[in-house]
């Protein structure tokens, strides 16, 4: 059995799999269910300064595919509208009851010290919290006040606001970055520079998720009118990992322990942020859509598959892929794979064909077969752009095949055909 | 009796009673089919299994490419889970409490899901999914290899204890390898799951040993810390007939396990035109053997209506389908050279009585499946209420030291899938009874 304890941070816990800060972690019954159900922490949704926030009433939409499944989420719900100390409160006693559970406290405040400070000290003091998550992200309503991304858009406020909070607490700081921004390297190099112990991201997505064409508003739509909210869920996982991975292989910031949160929804997913980099991931949309108790399947299929794979420890697995994350100038020129249709499988649905036929590369050729259409790959026009195999509903049914070639690794900068390429030394 | 030589197969009649009668899924229609599943918080398919499995969990982790869990998930409510995913009638269990059912009119195949996460763990891995816990010196008697008795043996074997399980038959199994159709445990399925079981260790199984031949239960509460009974249901109901006795008369039971047993290649030769008697998914099972087998015509015939029949409506449309012709409200009355000849039936306020109409089939083979009950004989000293072993709420006997479950008690209906239940809960009640 894999050992899937977890440390990020000096932030011990019993596995990687924490729930994000959130409405499920927004009090101790929520809390309570979590760790019952295994959990391995949680980041207590974000306490503000009092009197606390009051929300409204319709606060999410959702991104449906045409099962109903939930591909993305978007909220426009605020941080804890609960009072200070009630949270506080609730903290001591469910750390108390559960010790071995990492429990990280989200917090937000003013652009002053004094009040990030004060707050800060305030968490600390309770002797609960094993840590505290910075929250630099929140894109809607609290950005309006001065908080959330309006600090987290300014490399500058991120290096401040965790200073400060670093210099007020002895407790480890994780900075949670949003991901409206242009690059996720300026915001996470202002965390380190700051003191940061750890970045957690994705926060969430600015976004519209749909639009009521009854009410012609923005939904989730209040008494007539909506706003824009934070996207998350599977969807957003794309965005998240490749901040993880841009983080992880940056100079700057390789080795600043990464909280990976996006989207994820099943033990695969938590193995790709750790492939990328990732010390653990938090988990939202999943719980909000199932409940707390596809925890389970997360951590059974990642011990057995890491069994499988022979890792035994999490940081066996821990940026295992982030070597293999390159800048496109890096990528091999002279490598070729060609998409090989199996007609076994096929299913004759003809989509390979027409996507390729219009939009791509006219590399599919249809033959009248016995009964039925035979799909080939013509090679010579095939690029191996995968469209295809993306395309094609059967699984396996089509595979890319790399060709066999005895032709060097040559990047772009030095391929014969790049106009602008530097000769090499020897020639 | 005109027996036809095996298998001679007309034309439209080619399917073998040995071939899988529900392929197993590929992975693409597993994956699609796991997809169905909505995760139901409380979900009514688990109360509805008499095993309790944690059906959206194992679906999910089949969703999400995690097999091993699926599998884990399901062996450790049921043992024999890779059984009851091929016999359970889970059109009355699992599936027909499935909430798909209710928008959609199609449940998730669980059951064939269930055969999908189980098979590639008990044919693929090498390590048994479940350790033994620490010795603890215990020694229990289990009576019976079937499903029950497995069961509880094999859940006594992780809680510690050494079990001898004493079988009188040549092979393990009980019904999953003498009395289940061959078609729903195709490629000696039932063989490949006990030698699964039995890799758990611990378990010592005795072939050829009978309570009442040359084993007793006193002799057993003697040598053992504790003795389970799933000797099941040991000898057939009679139809109380003339003409029972001819040749060609024969329990369904009997000619399922010599259909089970024959060789490669060799199966039991049947009549040109079989009569089945009896409404049970036994009488469903022997007739639509006997159909694969080359019989021209295989009528079943049964006292009451189609509502009334055990078989399932799966099950009554599964042998029309086969070629089987269902007769309805008639009684046998005589069985002849080669005919049997019926009574007219009617069902008023749920009393049965005969018409006085008759009429005849033709029939060179006739299978009785009236039902099963418990040979008492050798099990002296127990008390047994309506044909059953009595049992209380942990399936303690009236006899110190004795447990029972399975057909032979009366927990629920006489499935694979509660046997299971029986055998696993009666080993916990044992378990805490010996380290109390």
């Amino acid at each position: 059995m894999a050992d899937l304890r977890s440390t990020i941070a000096g932030i011990r816990s019993p596995n990687p799999f924490w729930l994000a800060s959130a409405p499920p972690t927004d009090k101790a019954y929520n809390v309570v269910r979590a760790f019952k159900a295994g959990w391995g922490g949680v980041v207590w949704k974000t306490l503000g300064e009092d009197p606390p926030v009051v929300n409204v009433s319709s606060r999410y939409g959702a991104h449906l595919d045409t099962d109903r499944r939930m591909i993305g989420f978007n909220n426009i719900e605020l941080i804890s509208d609960r009072p200070l100390e009630v949270n506080l409160q609730e903290i001591i006693e469910v750390k108390r009851d559960w010790p071995d559970r990492a429990m990280v406290v989200s917090l937000m405040a003013r652009i002053e010290e004094e009040a990030w400070a004060n707050l800060a000290r305030r968490i600390a003091e309770t002797g609960a919290a094993d840590g505290l998550e910075l929250n630099l992200g929140c894109p809607h309503g609290m950005c309006e006040r001065g908080m959330g991304s309006a600090i987290g858009q300014v490399p500058e406020m991120v290096e401040q606001v965790t200073r400060w909070v670093k210099n007020a607490v002895n407790l480890p700081v994780i900075v949670k970055l949003t991901p409206n921004i242009t690059n996720i390297l300026w915001s996470a190099e202002a965390a380190k520079r700051g003191g940061a112990d750890a970045v957690s991201l994705i926060n969430t997505v600015n976004s519209i998720v749909a639009v009521d064409l009854d009410a012609m508003a923005p939904t989730p739509v209040v008494d007539g009118k909506g706003s824009h909210g934070g996207y998350c869920g599977p969807a957003v996982k794309p965005i998240a990992l490749n901040m993880v991975a841009e983080i992880a292989r940056n100079p700057d910031t390789h080795g600043l322990p990464v909280s990976g949160i996006g989207g994820v929804t099943t033990w695969r997913d938590a193995a790709e942020f750790l492939a990328l980099g990732a010390t653990n991931v938090q988990v939202c949309t999943a719980a909000m859509t199932y409940g707390f108790k596809i925890v389970e399947d997360m951590i059974g299929g990642l011990s057995n598959w890491m069994d499988e794979k022979g890792y035994r420890t999490l940081d066996e697995l821990s940026g295992r892929a982030v070597r293999n994350v390159v800048n496109w100038n890096d990528l091999n020129m002279n490598f070729s794979t060609k998409a090989v249709i199996d007609p076994a499988l096929c299913i004759d649905c003809g989509r390979c064909h027409i996507v390729c036929e219009d939009t791509s590369h006219q590399a599919i050729r249809i033959d009248q077969g016995d009964g039925r259409r035979v799909f080939t790959v013509v090679n010579e026009e095939c690029v191996g752009c995968n469209l295809c195999s993306h395309v094609c509903p059967v699984p396996d049914c089509i595979t890319m095949v790399p060709e066999q070639t005895d032709l060097p690794y040559v990047t772009w900068p030095n391929d014969a055909r790049n106009p602008m390429r530097v000769p090499e030394a020897a020639e | 009796m005109t027996l036809i030589a095996t298998l001679a197969i007309t034309g439209d009649n080619s399917a073998s009673p040995y071939t899988d009668l529900t392929p197993a899924m590929t992975p693409v229609q597993a994956l699609a089919e796991s997809n169905r599943c909505l995760f139901c918080y409380d979900a009514p398919c688990i109360k509805a299994c008499p095993t309790g499995i944690d059906i959206p969990a194992f679906i999910r982790s089949i969703a999400t490419g995690n097999l091993k869990g699926a599998a884990t998930t399901i062996l450790s409510e049921n043992i024999m889970g890779g059984t009851c995913g091929r016999v359970c009638p889970t059109e009355t269990l699992c599936e027909q409490s499935c909430v798909r059912n209710r928008a959609e009119d199609r449940p998730v195949a669980i059951g064939r899901l269930q055969r999908h996460a189980t098979d590639r763990l008990i044919d693929g891995e090498p390590a048994h999914p479940f350790a033994r816990a620490a010795a603890t010196g215990k020694r229990v008697a289990v009576v019976g290899a079937g499903p029950a008795g497995l069961s509880c043996a094999h859940r006594l074997a992780t809680l510690g204890h050494e079990v001898t399980v004493f079988e009188a038959k040549a092979k393990s199994g009980g019904l999953n390898e003498y009395g289940l159709a061959p078609y729903k445990m195709a490629d000696d399925f039932a063989q490949r799951e006990v030698a699964f079981i039995l890799g758990v260790g611990g378990i010592a199984v005795e072939h050829g040993r009978r309570l009442g031949a040359d084993l007793s239960l006193d002799s057993l509460r003697a040598d053992f810390d504790a003795v389970f009974l799933g000797v099941g249901l040991g000898s057939n109901n009679r139809l109380g007939i003339p003409g029972e006795e001819r040749a060609g008369v024969e329990d369904a039971t009997a000619f399922i396990e010599r259909v089970r047993q024959a060789l490669p290649g060799q199966p039991p030769a049947v009549g040109r035109s079989v009569v089945v008697i009896g409404g049970g998914n036994t009488a469903v099972d022997a007739a639509i053997q006997a159909k694969r087998l080359g019989a021209e015509d295989v009528t079943l015939v049964y006292r009451r209506g189609r509502a009334q029949m055990g078989a399932t409506g799966w099950e009554q449309e599964l042998a029309q389908t086969e070629g089987v012709v269902l007769k309805t409200f008639a009684a046998p009355k005589e069985i002849g050279e080669t005919s049997i000849t019926f009574e007219r039936t009617s069902l008023t306020d749920g009393k049965l009585s005969g018409t006085g109409e008759t009429f005849t089939l033709q029939a060179d083979m006739v299978l009785k499946a009236v039902g099963q009950k418990l040979s008492a004989e050798a099990l002296g000293g127990l008390e047994v209420t309506g044909g059953k072993i009595a049992v209380d709420g942990a399936y303690r006997t009236t006899l110190a030291k004795v447990w029972a479950g399975g057909d032979c008690v009366a927990t629920g209906e006489d499935l694979t899938v509660q046997s299971v239940q029986d055998g696993k809960l009666a080993a916990l009640a044992i378990h805490s009874h010996l380290t109390a």
